[in-house]
C-alpha cells in the first residue's frame, strides 16, 4: 500500500488546517453558505436531508487494519456508530456535525487518509478494480497509476472549477471490474502491437440522467505521456463543456455535441501543441518508487489445493454454500481472494458497523496481509487470502455477522441510500432493497438463479446505477407518490450497456413480486442453469421478461 | 473594489473602452478581443499601454502573435464556480509566454486565490475588506504542490528528485 512520505503528508494536514478556518468562518456567519459551499464539497461535505454528510476517500479502494480502525473510531465517536461503503469505493457518515468535521479531517490526516475531491466540480477519488493485484486475469497491477492520477489530480490548480465532476477509473483486469466505460475517462491497461503496457482511453461515459457507454477516443497511451494526456482531456473540457445547464454539464454531453471525431482532434491537437515544459512526466525513479509501494506482498509457495478448505467445505453445507459464492481466484497458488458482501437482509446495503469494520481490520491483520479492499458493489474484500484459513476466515466474519453468502447473487444488490438520507432522492430504496432480498431468503433458490446484479436507484441521479444492472430499478415520484420503473439489460463490464426502461412505473409493494414473476420466467426459459438471467435476456429479448413483469396488472 | 499586484494594493491606472467608444487619447487602456484583433494597429499607433479584456470563451491563442506589445490581459470569473479563465491563464503563460499582468475580475473567492495564483495571475480584484491580508493567509495555506505550474516553485515531484539525486551524490 502506497504510504505518504513528508510532502504527501504536510499538503493533507494544510487540508485540514485550511478547512477548519473555512468551517470557523462559516459559523460565526463570515462566510455565506453559497460561498462555503464550493469549498465544503471540495471535501466531501454535503449538507443532506437531516444533517452534514462526510464523504471519506479510499484511494482506490484499498485499506489497512490501521485506516480501517480509524473509520470505526470516527464512526462511533462522531457519528452513530456506523459507516456506509459507497459504489466508488468510498466510506460516507451521515450524522456528523459540521463543527466536528474539522476534528476528523485531523484524525483521518494521521492514518494517512482525507476527504480531498470526494465532490465538487473537479477531478474525484479514482476507482480501480478491487482485486488489482490479486486477480487472476490481470494484466499488470494498476494502483501504481492510480495513485499517480490521485496525486496529479490532488488541488490541480487548473481543474478545480470544471463545468461538473469528474471520474476517472482504471483497470487492468478481464472482465472489468472497475465499470470503466461508464466513467468519465476510462482507462483499460492493455499493450500495443509492440508488447508495451499502456492504457486504452475511454471518454464521456457516465450515467445518470443521460446515460452513455464511454466512447474510445485513443486506442493506445504510453504510460509515460498518460498524464500529459489525461490534461488534454481535461482542458478541453474545461474550456469547452457547457456551464449553461448543470444536467448537460458533464464531459459526456461534450463528447456526444461534438461528436466523437470532433472530440478527439480537439484533444489531440490540444496535446500535440503542449510545450516541453508543459509535459506532465515523472521521472522513472519516481514511478518506480510508487510502483515499490504496491510490489506483491511475500507469498508462500503454496499447494494449490487446501486439505483444510476441502475438509470444512464437505462438512458443512452452509461454509459450502458461502465459499462457493464469496471466494475468487487469485494469481498466486494457494491464495483466494475473500468476499465479504454487507448485504444482511433487512439492512442498507455497503452499511458496517464500527465493529464490523474493527473485525474486518483484525481479520485483515491476521490472515489477508493487512490488506482491504472496497469494492463497488458495496461490499469489502480481502484480496489475499491463504486457502487454509478461509474457515477461520469465515468463522471469525461469522462471528461479526460479515458472513452473508450471496456475493454476486440476486440478494447482493446494489442501492443508494434513497429517500430515507438524500435531500436529492425521490423514492425509498432502502426497504425496495430489503424487499427484494427477501425474494432470495432460501439459499438454494439464490444459488439455483446464480449471478444476477439488481440495482436501485432513488431518483434520476443514479447513484445505484439503475442504469447498468442486469435488473434496474428507479425511483420516480408521481403526484407526490413514489413509484419504481424496471429496466431490463444493463451491464457494467467489459459489455457495458444501458438497460432499458420496461414501461409504467410500480408501486413500491408491487416491486419484488414483479420481480419475482420476472425470476421465474427466466427459470422457465432458460437453456440451462449456465444460462446466466443477463444471457437469456439477450439470447430471447426483454419481451417475455416485459410480459411476466406486467403479468398481474 | 481592491487591485492587488502580487499581494500588495495598486491603484488601477486602467480603462476599459467599450466597443464602438471612441478610443481616448492618453492613458492605459483596455479593449475587448475583437476590437484589439480588428485595430490593433491604431490603437499600438497610441504609443500607450494597452490591454486586452476576454471573455471567457474567447481563445487566448488569437492574442499569441501580439503578445510582446501588450501589458495586461484581463481573464473574468462571472462566477466563482466557472474555471475557463483558469485554462486561459495557463496557455497565456505556459504556452505561449506571455510575460505582462494577467488580472483576475469577476467573482474571485479568497479561498480559490491559490488556485488563481498558480494559473498564472498576478492581479486580481479582491472584494476583502483586509485584502492584504486576506490574500497573504490565502496565498500560503499551501506550501506543496504536486502540480508544474505558472509560478516557479518546485513541484513536489521535482523535490522528491532533488532528494533522490542528493542521496545518490553522497
Amino acid at each position: 500500500m502506497y504510504r505518504y512520505d513528508e510532502f504527501d503528508d504536510t499538503l493533507v494536514r494544510e487540508r485540514a488546517k485550511q478547512f477548519r478556518s473555512q468551517v470557523e468562518r462559516r459559523l460565526k456567519g463570515e462566510l455565506k453558505e453559497e460561498h462555503f459551499k464550493p469549498h465544503r464539497l471540495q471535501n466531501g461535505v454535503y449538507l443532506q436531508l437531516h444533517a452534514y454528510m462526510l464523504r471519506v476517500a479510499i484511494p482506490y479502494g484499498q485499506l489497512s487494519a490501521k485506516k480501517m480502525r480509524k473509520l470505526a473510531e470516527v464512526a462511533d465517536k462522531f457519528d452513530k456508530g456506523y459507516g456506509h461503503f459507497t459504489t466508488r469505493q468510498n466510506v460516507q457518515y451521515n450524522w456528523i456535525k459540521l463543527a466536528d468535521m474539522p476534528d476528523v479531517l485531523d484524525m483521518l490526516a494521521d492514518v494517512e487518509m482525507h476527504a480531498i475531491q470526494t465532490s465538487g466540480n473537479c477531478i474525484r477519488n479514482v476507482t480501480s478494480d478491487h482485486l488489482a493485484g490479486a486477480a487472476l486475469d490481470e494484466l499488470e497491477d494498476p494502483r501504481p497509476w492510480c495513485e499517480i492520477i490521485r496525486q496529479w489530480s490532488t488541488f490541480h490548480p487548473e481543474f478545480s472549477a470544471l463545468p461538473r465532476k469528474f471520474k476517472i477509473a482504471v483497470t487492468a483486469g478481464t472482465p472489468d471490474r472497475a465499470a470503466v466505460k461508464v466513467h468519465d475517462i476510462g482507462l483499460l491497461m492493455k499493450k500495443n502491437a509492440a508488447g508495451e503496457v499502456g492504457f486504452e482511453v475511454l471518454v464521456g461515459g457516465g450515467l445518470g440522467r443521460t446515460p452513455y457507454i464511454g466512447t474510445l477516443i485513443r486506442d493506445w497511451v504510453s504510460k509515460q505521456e498518460l498524464l500529459s494526456y489525461l490534461e488534454a482531456n481535461m482542458r478541453v473540457y474545461n474550456r469547452h463543456g457547457r456551464r449553461d445547464n448543470k444536467y448537460k454539464a458533464r464531459i459526456k454531453i461534450l463528447v456526444n455535441e461534438l461528436g466523437e471525431a470532433e472530440y478527439r482532434r480537439q484533444v489531440e491537437e490540444e496535446f500535440a501543441n503542449q510545450n516541453a515544459w508543459e509535459k506532465v512526466i515523472l521521472p522513472q525513479e519516481e514511478v518506480d518508487r510508487i510502483s515499490a509501494y504496491f510490489a506483491p506482498p511475500k507469498f508462500e509457495t503454496l499447494s494449490a489445493k487446501s486439505a483444510t478448505l476441502d475438509a470444512a467445505i464437505a462438512g458443512d453445507r452452509i461454509f459450502a454454500r458461502w465459499a462457493k459464492n464469496n471466494l475468487r481466484a487469485h494469481k498466486v497458488p494457494g491464495y483466494t481472494a475473500v468476499h465479504i458482501a454487507l448485504k444482511p437482509q433487512g439492512v442498507a446495503p455497503g452499511d458496517a458497523t464500527s465493529d464490523q469494520m474493527r473485525a474486518a481490520a483484525d481479520i485483515a491483520e491476521k490472515y489477508a496481509l493487512d490488506d482491504i479492499r472496497v469494492a463497488h458493489e458495496q461490499d469489502l474484500v480481502l484480496p489475499h487470502v491463504k486457502l487454509d484459513d478461509v474457515p477461520a476466515v469465515y468463522a471469525a466474519l461469522k462471528a461479526a455477522d460479515m458472513h452473508a453468502s450471496n456475493a454476486g447473487l440476486g440478494s447482493d444488490l446494489i442501492a443508494c441510500p434513497g429517500l430515507d438520507y438524500c435531500n436529492l432522492s425521490n423514492a425509498r430504496s432502502i426497504s425496495v432493497a430489503n424487499e427484494i432480498q427477501a425474494l432470495f431468503a432460501d439459499p438454494d433458490f439464490e444459488d439455483d438463479v446464480g449471478t444476477l446484479h439488481i440495482n436501485i436507484s432513488g431518483c434520476i441521479n443514479a447513484c445505484g446505477h439503475h442504469h447498468v444492472g442486469h435488473i434496474g430499478v428507479l425511483g420516480v415520484d408521481k403526484k407526490g407518490e413514489e413509484f419504481y420503473q424496471i429496466l431490463f439489460g444493463g451491464r457494467a463490464d467489459e459489455k457495458a450497456s444501458i438497460g432499458d426502461i420496461q414501461g409504467p412505473g410500480l408501486r413500491h409493494e408491487e416491486v419484488a413480486p414483479a420481480l419475482k414473476r420476472v425470476i421465474s420466467k427466466y427459470m422457465e426459459l432458460r437453456t440451462s442453469k449456465t444460462e446466466k438471467l443477463a444471457d437469456t435476456m439477450s439470447r430471447l429479448g426483454q419481451a417475455p421478461f416485459k410480459e411476466a413483469l406486467y403479468a398481474s396488472a | 473594489m481592491p487591485l492587488l499586484k502580487d499581494g500588495k494594493i495598486v491603484d488601477d491606472v486602467w480603462a476599459f473602452v467599450e466597443d464602438g467608444h471612441e478610443l481616448s487619447p492618453g492613458g492605459c487602456i483596455t479593449v475587448s478581443l475583437a476590437r484589439f484583433l480588428s485595430e490593433h494597429d491604431q490603437l499600438l499607433a497610441r504609443n500607450q499601454s494597452i490591454g486586452v479584456r476576454l471573455a471567457v470563451s474567447d481563445d487566448p491563442g488569437l492574442l499569441a502573435p501580439h503578445l510582446d506589445h501588450l501589458h495586461l490581459i484581463e481573464l473574468q470569473f462571472p462566477k466563482y464556480t466557472d474555471g475557463r479563465a483558469l485554462s486561459q491563464s495557463q496557455l497565456l503563460r505556459r504556452r505561449y509566454g506571455y510575460k505582462g499582468e494577467i488580472r483576475a475580475t469577476g467573482e474571485v473567492l479568497r479561498d480559490q486565490l491559490r488556485l488563481i495564483i498558480r494559473s498564472g495571475f498576478d492581479a486580481v480584484v479582491l472584494n476583502e475588506a483586509d485584502a492584504e491580508a486576506v490574500f497573504d493567509i490565502s496565498a500560503h495555506e499551501f506550501s506543496e504542490f504536486y502540480q508544474a505550474a505558472s509560478d516557479t516553485s518546485d513541484t513536489i515531484f521535482m523535490k522528491r528528485q532533488k532528494k533522490r539525486e542528493e542521496k545518490a551524490a553522497q
